[in-house]
């Protein structure tokens, strides 16, 4: 077995326990809720109505969707009470996921329960049985394979839709999909589908055995499956159970710079004598309140993205004396610890092909606002909405062609290729160099400054040993090798693993 | 003959679905032991008076009184449990072995003791071999389904038989050994037994008094006797002229050979 397998198979069983968790915690949670409320609903066609109606317009949300709205609801909710809920990570994903699991346990306990042979009904009565003995005796028995079927649906969707639950910061199979998908290493991306689809394949047959065993009567076959699901619950879950104190939680957003940033402070505290945990693929907005909150303990973000989302300013200062800002904002309002800059910027960068650059002498964004009306611009799916790009727009006249979304995977080959004529670019992304990019300067000073900071949770400021093992991070890093590390990750040819590039970037820490 | 069955009185029973009266101010006083057959079209009302005894249907208006007390002096299901129920459709739970369905009223009263010997008898009383306990419902034809159905409603031991058509779906040999049969079971435990039918001649064998019901109301009420010498109206005519044609035509046939 290669590297790229190892290293995938290592998290597996951990991101499988939290998997087997989440899915099952909210398939619970579903199975509490609907099976009343069909009860409920079997009694009276009105309610039956109603309920079926919102559970099948909370499915046509799509998942990622559903789970992203959950994150500010929560914040809101949390605000509203004084605070004490979390946003993050496993209550959000089990609402969404509960939420997804109605729809097809509701309906088919619905119909079950309705279904139930008339004849059985009026000898039910006529016996003198009372309504829950009815339900107890008769209806439920009845309706059981009918609602078993209902589950086994609600169950195979959950797993699946569970992976999603990785945005958020609840970890899941998901993770290695999303870190696979990011930084196109596809073992990843088939060890977190190979292992999701066994998952729900197993449980699947588990759950169908039950329901065959129901079904047909025969109660061996329903108690072994059930047995069997408990058994595998209970390794499943078994990574979970094993002590985890002091944990440390190294945030990462979803791009290959902040997986290869998290192994390299990972590394480094591993060595400490911490035990580490990485939740990659978070969102922006999501990770710096995990991190407030202690979900997170430690993670890298970008001055810009803390002045403009966080602080939500929209003037511009000097390097210094924003990071000077940022800390002291970030101090007084979270207790968050900025314990200093990296030494390296990743600022959006405007870049254009050489042969444009020389053609048309493209230098500055001054010159490309003289062009900007016959260029295709291409952009990550953000940017446009950023306000960055507002103000390079107050500070430049410039008015694109048209403008097109990329995943940035697809940006750098879709300039090269001539398809667009300048994209929105990370300065410490290493294609720009291996494309031969030319990168237009900002002379006045529109894009604020994109500074690495190393941030960590209150709760770790003032852990010295913690400290102690990440600060010879700060002013260490230079461009060039960020750019030179993003590159072993994100080429095509002899990719590297965010690990390996790590460890390749800590030989080369300035001192 | 002993009798545990109780009196029954219906004092002006109403009940309308809608527009549709389907009982319309019917009274009546039933003796207790007695089997009575209620007779008539369908959607003549037959059902609907009947489930009214054990409040399945709810009256309109009226009264109901069973033995010396008015139905709705305790909850239905109560009231239920003391009254045996026999339908068209059976109702066995198919999900239940024959004991466990046979014992379900036992089961509902809280009755654990001697459970088995209870099973047993009443296996035995509905004339079904013993071996019959653990099969499954599926596993029995139509007749046997419906002994079953009889010695559920009568596991509790209940002095009112309400029986809607229940020999209606089956074939006429098992139907006529059935009816024999309920007969002897009715006299041997001194039921009283309203027994729904469309079938005259059955009701004439059966029945110590038939009633004849037309449009939600009774129109004729005679014993079999009465009802074959003519003399109680048209309804019950026309009802009666078809057995008897069919008797007069197997007469006929036997005289010729
Ligand atoms: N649940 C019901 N809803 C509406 N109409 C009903 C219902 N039950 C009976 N009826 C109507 O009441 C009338 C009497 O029905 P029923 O008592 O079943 O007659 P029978 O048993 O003599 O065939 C019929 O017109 C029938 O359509
Ligand atoms: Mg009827």
């Amino acid at each position: 077995m290669n590297e790229a397998w190892q290293q995938a198979l290592s998290r597996v069983p951990e991101l499988l326990a939290a998997h087997v968790q989440i899915s099952v915690s909210a398939l619970a949670l579903a199975m509490l809720i609907c099976l009343p409320l069909a009860i409920w609903a079997a009694r009276s066609p009105r309610v039956a109505a109603v309920t079926l109606t919102i559970a099948s317009l909370i499915q046509t949300i799509p998942g990622l969707a559903l789970l992203a709205l959950f994150y500010p609801l929560l914040l809101g909710v949390s605000a509203l009470i004084g605070g004490g809920i979390s946003a993050f990570g496993f209550l959000p994903a089990l609402l969404a996921l509960t939420l997804y699991a109605l729809l097809p346990i509701l309906r088919n306990a619905v119909t079950g329960l309705t279904g139930v042979d008339p004849a059985a009904q009026e000898a039910a009565d006529g016996l003198g049985m009372t309504g829950s003995q009815k339900l107890y005796y008769v209806e439920a028995p009845l309706a059981a394979p009918t609602i078993m079927a209902g589950i086994r649906t609600a169950a195979v969707w959950t797993i699946g839709a569970a992976t999603l639950s990785t945005t958020v910061g609840q970890p899941s199979l998901g993770d290695l999909i999303f870190a696979g998908l990011q930084t196109q290493n596809w073992t990843l991306v088939l060890a977190g589908c190979l292992f999701s689809a066994a998952l729900a394949i197993s449980v699947d047959l588990l759950l169908g055995l039950i329901e065959r065993g129901i079904r047909e009567r025969r109660r061996i076959w329903a108690w072994a499956g059930l047995a069997m699901i408990a058994a595998g619950l209970l390794v499943a879950t078994l990574p979970l159970m094993i002590a985890r104190d002091n944990i440390v939680v190294i945030g990462a957003k979803g791009f290959s710079e902040q997986y290869i940033l998290a192994r390299l402070i990972g590394s480094r505290l591993e060595e400490a004598g911490y035990a580490v945990r990485y939740r990659d693929g978070l969102g922006s907005a999501v990770v710096y309140q995990a991190l407030s909150e202690g979900d997170v303990d430690v993670y890298v973000d970008y001055s810009g993205t803390i002045w403009t989302n966080q602080m939500q300013r929209s003037d511009n200062l000097p390097k210094a004396e924003m990071l000077e800002a940022i800390a002291q904002w970030s101090s007084h309002s979270h207790g968050v610890k900025m314990l200093g800059a990296l030494g390296f910027e990743n600022t959006y960068a405007f870049a254009v092909r050489p042969e444009d650059a020389r053609a048309k002498s493209l230098r500055t964004l001054d010159d490309l606002a003289r062009v900007s009306s016959d260029f295709n611009f291409g952009t990550d799916v953000e940017f446009l909405e950023r306000p960055e790009w507002q103000m390079v727009r107050d500070a430049y006249p410039i008015r694109f062609k048209n403008a097109r979304s990329f995943s940035p995977t697809f940006m750098y080959p879709a300039l090269v290729s001539g398809e667009v004529d300048v994209i929105s670019a990370f300065s410490s992304d290493g294609r720009i160099a291996a494309n031969g990019l030319v990168v237009l300067a900002d002379p006045k000073g529109a894009v604020p400054s994109y500074e690495a900071i190393l941030l960590l949770a209150p709760a770790r400021a003032g852990d010295q040993k913690f400290v102690a093992a990440i600060n010879p991070l700060i002013d260490a890093i230079t461009v060039d090798n960020m750019r030179e590390a993003n590159y072993m990750v994100d080429r095509e040819g002899d990719k590297k693993t965010p690990r390996q590039a790590a460890r390749w970037l800590n030989e080369k820490l300035r001192e | 003959m002993p009798v545990s069955g109780p009196s029954i009185r219906l004092k002006n029973i109403s009940r309308h679905y809608g527009n549709v009266c389907a009982v319309d101010g019917v009274s009546l006083d039933i003796a207790a032991g007695s089997m009575v057959a209620l007779v008539g079209l369908s959607g003549s009302g037959k059902s609907t008076l009947l489930k009214m005894m054990n409040r399945l249907v709810e009256p309109d208006g009226g009264e109901i009184i069973i033995g010396a007390d008015p139905v709705d002096s305790v909850d239905p299901h109560i009231l239920r449990r003391r009254i045996g129920y026999v339908f068209q459709n059976i109702g066995l739970f198919p999900h239940m072995t024959i004991a466990r369905n046979i014992a379900i009223g036992l089961e509902l009263a809280g009755e654990t003791e001697g459970r088995r010997e209870r099973i047993a008898e009443l296996l035995e009383l509905v004339e079904l071999p013993q071996e019959m306990a653990s099969r499954m419902p599926d596993q029995l034809s139509g007749g046997q389904q419906q002994r079953v159905g009889v010695a559920r409603a009568l596991a509790t031991r209940p002095g009112l038989m309400l029986m809607d058509e229940p020999f209606g779906a089956l074939d006429p040999v098992t139907r006529d050994s059935l009816t024999d049969q309920y007969k002897a079971l009715h006299q041997r435990l001194g039921l009283t037994t309203i027994i729904v039918t469309h079938d005259m001649a059955e009701a004439l064998y059966l029945a110590d008094r038939i009633l004849v019901m037309e449009a939600g109301r009774i129109r004729a009420d005679a014993t079999p006797a009465e009802l074959v010498s003519g003399n109680v109206g048209e309804e019950a005519e026309a009802l009666v002229a078809i057995p008897r044609a069919q008797a007069a035509h197997l007469i006929a046939l036997g005289n010729k050979s």
